[in-house]
């Protein structure tokens, strides 16, 4: 193999696309998972339809799954795709023009039949009429290649076919100089149960690695060096994954068991699922009937001096509504965490967004102020949650966590945490039967009224959603208590203690970018990239939207222009403008569709006026 | 009121144990009645507020204090789900067959034809028989009482309150400003005539002369006179026979049945939801006793990066 040479590459973006069903997904998680071990940072991003599957070798039907690699700190799932695997004539259709110029498609010339390219909307053989001219394509017949690969293996044709996401992998572990051992490790452990799945795969995997190794086909192979990250143990994880966890460390950095009540809603259920497998962690998961219920439960959890833990996306958030203000009347702690998606309504299920802020800040009847913080990456939500837990027992409020359905669902490695590095989550509870308990006698510095417990002896008192008297917490109409209890609630949230944001470069210059959320990767990535090209642009990454840091304001005040992109129409610059009065740029966009980070290059350059 | 406290006292669980959730309502006002703890909540959601209270401390005797209003039209689906899980709340849900707090419109449990603010010319839709739906759903402890008879709406309250599972007992409530009189038949002095009270192991027999039976005819059940039938025809009441509480949820005076009063049902074996949440919860941590936290997030396929850091000015080994 002494003429296959090796490409050196500090950063590789790979996009496989295939029929629902074609394992693209699967292929993608074990590639990224790969890397990951072979000590690269990766950043994936899963792409599905949500209609019900549409029809095989359509392109409506196609689900894709983009990774970046790299050998250095990468921060999204990469701009242009320099390796597409499409599966069939519609998934090159589906993605080939994002395919970098010059770069490489991968497809099943066993697929390239006249009704196929019809289906697809070719009206001829794109790899022929010109179309993909400019790409490296590499037509290789994968289903004759698994079929010859699976001979001697006792399954029915079609199942063998089943196996061709393996062979893929196997030529793509070959061609991104990974090692095999680690998938026909895996592919024994998933398969275990089912030998003749099994040896089947185990099969393609190797027929796929030996091909690339022995045909002539491919000129190079990608060579990416591990890159340079703080050593530790790591582990690829998405953001609901790591949202689950950080509920059950602080569950056990609190004392307090967790009731999560929930229903299941896209793209935030494997919140709830991966957290009901936590009853030995004191997660103590209720699948309610709906998301009103979900919130609901929680509250009550609450009451029963627990931790209340709710998730949802979208038009959940706005079913909650109506329990959340009561959590607000309250004063209660409770945690909602919502994953965001493309809205109105039902809007885009599947598709990232991040509209749901001003629901959060102001999608209640009354004033109705609580604490919203945002996770910026898959691991950072493990952080976030954690944070959002703490916050709500320190200050007794509920606190909206929103992530999205990008980070919700993407994956990143994550350097896993000890729990001895965890700070406690102090929570104090009044006990004492001869204490004069007042329910909304105040901690002077939080404003955290203090908590007594049904079960508490001698301390029975009531609460409920109408307005509170300012100590004693009876219903009062009292015009001037509504206005103290009104602007108390205002106070304790706008008087919560949250860092300082970190600027990202010099502390004063041409344009601040802020970010938000699971817009930090692009930002972060293009606001480096025009750095590094001696502009005079820095950037902050807002964690937190409600209070904001104090400095932010005085940093704002520093720079000529303020640009903040968003994947809404501009809510977090709405926010801006009315709190500090500064003029901001916005770009926006909403396509179901993270930045890319050239879209946020080419808007800094505008902005800047080049 | 007066008989919950009853009941509350004949439990003699102490009043710091005891939680009463409400929703919205005049019947929500409750709480700020008692001397235990309470809370208030929003229209229609107390039953799902109170199941995360309960499932939270499961020791707590979790009271649902709930209207017409709260409990079949916006919490309706709040309350069939809390039948459904027989989670063990004490459900009182207080029937005046309107909505008082907004002055008098008509509610699920409105009779047909029945004058209100909204229905100038009458209900056009047909009443929802609350604890038929409930039988309906599997529930393990249904009964009824009115609220001026207080003895036997205390005799049920207490028996529902023991009943380890979810208890309802519907209580006929007369709203004197809305809806007078709607439920005088079934209180009042003729009150006998309209209703016939369940006690487990007695004939179904009622009427101010004890005149009125109910007998099986097929599989339903009509109101006879007593008169007219052998005994051996009248009806046993058996609290453990589900078809026949059902029947006997069923019965109103619109059908020329009396109503049923008393505990037309009990199953205390089936086993309450906060019971096994408790009981999964506790074996997943025998299976899994073991696994710390730290176990927990560095689960899954893991790998260590060594401890070599690069830096713009080189890269060193730790």
């Amino acid at each position: 193999m002494s003429q296959v040479k090796e490409k050196d590459v500090d950063q590789v973006v790979i996009k496989f696309t295939g029929d629902s069903g074609d394992g693209m997904q699967l292929v993608g998680n074990q590639l990224t998972a790969l890397s990951a071990l072979s000590g690269n940072d990766v950043n994936s991003l899963p792409d599905y339809p949500s209609e019900i599957r549409a029809p095989a070798g359509t392109v409506a039907g196609i689900s894709g799954f983009q990774i970046a690699l790299g050998s250095k700190k990468i921060h999204t799932a990469g701009d242009y795709p320099d390796v597409l695997v499409a599966m069939n004539p519609a998934a090159v259709k589906h993605s080939y023009h994002f395919v970098a110029k010059g770069g490489m498609i991968i497809t099943d010339s066993d697929t390239y039949t006249e009704k196929a390219l019809e289906k697809a909307g070719f009206t001829s053989d794109p790899r022929e009429d010109g179309t993909l001219a400019g790409y490296d394509v590499k037509a290789i017949p994968f289903t004759t290649l698994t079929r010859e690969a699976l001979k001697d293996v006792d399954m029915p044709a079609k199942d063998k076919d089943r196996s061709k996401n393996f062979f893929v992998l196997g030529v793509l572990c070959w061609l991104f100089n990974k090692n095999p051992d680690e998938v026909i490790n895996f592919i024994h452990t998933k398969f275990g149960k089912l030998p003749v799945v099994m040896q089947a795969n185990d099969a393609a995997f190797k027929a796929g690695f030996n091909y690339g190794e022995t045909t002539v086909m491919f000129q190079s192979r990608y060579k990416l060096n591990a890159a340079s990250i703080e050593p530790g143990l790591y582990r690829n994880i998405t953001g609901n994954e790591a949202a689950a966890l950080g509920i059950a460390a602080a569950s056990k950095k609190s004392g307090l068991p967790i009731v999560f009540g929930s229903y299941p809603i896209t793209p935030s259920t494997e919140i709830f699922q991966e957290g009901s497998k936590l009853k030995n962690f004191d997660v103590i998961t209720m699948q309610m009937e709906d998301e009103i219920a979900g919130i609901c439960a929680a509250i009550g959890g609450s009451l029963s001096g627990k931790l209340g833990v709710t998730n949802t996306s979208g038009p959940g958030l706005a079913l909650k509504g109506e329990a959340l203000g009561m959590a607000v009347m309250m004063e209660i702690p409770l945690v909602v965490i919502d994953v965001q998606r493309g809205g109105p309504s039902t809007g885009l299920p599947t598709k990232t967004e991040q509209s749901d802020l001003l629901q959060a800040m102001y999608g209640r009847n009354g004033d109705s102020p609580l604490p919203i913080l945002a996770a910026s990456t898959p691991d950072d939500c493990f952080d976030a949650t954690f944070e959002a837990c703490s916050i709500a027992l320190k200050y007794m409020t509920p606190v909206v966590l929103l992530t999205d359905g990008y980070i919700g669902q993407g994956s990143c490695p994550w350097k896993v945490p000890k729990e001895s590095e965890l700070p406690d989550i102090p929570v104090k509870f009044i006990d004492d039967p001869d204490y004069d308990y007042k329910p909304y006698r105040r901690d002077s510095k939080t404003l955290a009224r203090e908590w007594a417990i049904p079960g508490a002896k001698n301390l029975q008192h009531r609460i409920g959603s109408l307005e509170k008297d300012a100590l004693t917490g009876a219903v009062s109409h009292v015009p001037q208590n509504h206005q103290v209890m009104t602007d108390t609630r205002m106070a304790k949230v706008a008087n919560i203690e949250v860092p300082d944001c970190e600027i990202n470069g010099a502390d004063s210059g041409d344009l601040l970018v802020i970010s938000w959320g699971g817009t930090f990767g692009a930002v972060k990535g293009a606001v480096d990239r025009v750095m590094a090209e001696g502009k005079s642009v820095s950037s902050i990454n807002l964690r937190w939207i409600n209070p904001m840091p104090k400095n932010l304001g005085k940093a704002i005040s520093r720079f000529k222009k303020v640009l903040i992109p968003e994947l809404n129409t501009g809510q977090l610059a709405t926010l801006i403008r009315s709190r500090y009065l500064v003029d901001v740029e916005t770009l926006s966009k909403v396509k179901g569709d993270p930045f890319r980070e050239y879209e946020v290059v080419d808007k800094i350059k505008e902005v800047l006026g080049e | 009121m007066a008989s919950t406290r009853a009941a509350m006292a004949n439990r003699g669980v102490p009043r710091d144990e005891v939680a009463i959730v409400s929703g919205i309502g005049c019947s929500s006002r409750f709480p700020y009645y008692m001397e235990t703890y309470g809370f208030h909540t929003i229209h229609g959601r107390a039953a799902a507020i109170a199941s995360g209270l309960k499932v939270g401390n499961p020791a707590l005797d979790v009271w649902v204090i709930s209207g017409d209003g709260d409990s079949t039209a916006i919490g309706g689906n709040h309350f069939i789900h809390a039948v459904r899980r027989n989670i063990n709340l004490n459900y009182v849900l207080i029937n005046n067959k309107i909505y008082g707090l907004t002055k008098g419109q008509y509610s699920p449990t409105s009779e047909l034809g029945q004058l209100t603010k909204t229905t100038p010319y009458g209900v056009v839709d047909y009443p929802m028989q609350p604890l038929k739906v409930a039988m309906g759903l599997g529930g393990t402890f249904i009964a009824r009482s009115a609220d001026k008879d207080i003895k036997l709406s205390e005799e049920i309250l207490t028996r529902g309150a023991n009943h380890n599972g979810f208890s309802l007992c519907e209580i006929y409530s007369n709203c004197v400003i809305f809806n007078e009189g709607a439920t005088d038949h079934l209180s009042g002095k003729d009150k006998a005539e309209y209703s016939v009270v369940c006690r487990h192991g007695e004939k179904l027999i009622f009427g101010k002369d004890k005149q009125l039976c109910i007998v099986q005819d097929g599989i339903r059940l009509k109101a006879a006179k007593v008169s007219d039938v052998s005994e051996s025809d009248i009806v046993v009441h058996d609290e453990r026979n589900a078809e026949l509480a059902y029947l006997l949820s069923a019965m109103n005076n619109a059908d020329g049945q009396p109503v049923a009063f008393g505990v037309l049902y009990c199953d205390p074996d089936k086993k309450s939801y906060d019971d096994m949440v408790y009981e999964q919860v506790n074996d997943v941590k025998a299976k899994k006793s073991g696994e710390s936290l730290d176990d927990l997030l560095s689960s899954g396929n893991t790998w260590t990066v060594s401890s070599t850091i690069c830096t713009s000015t080189g890269c060193k080994t730790m």
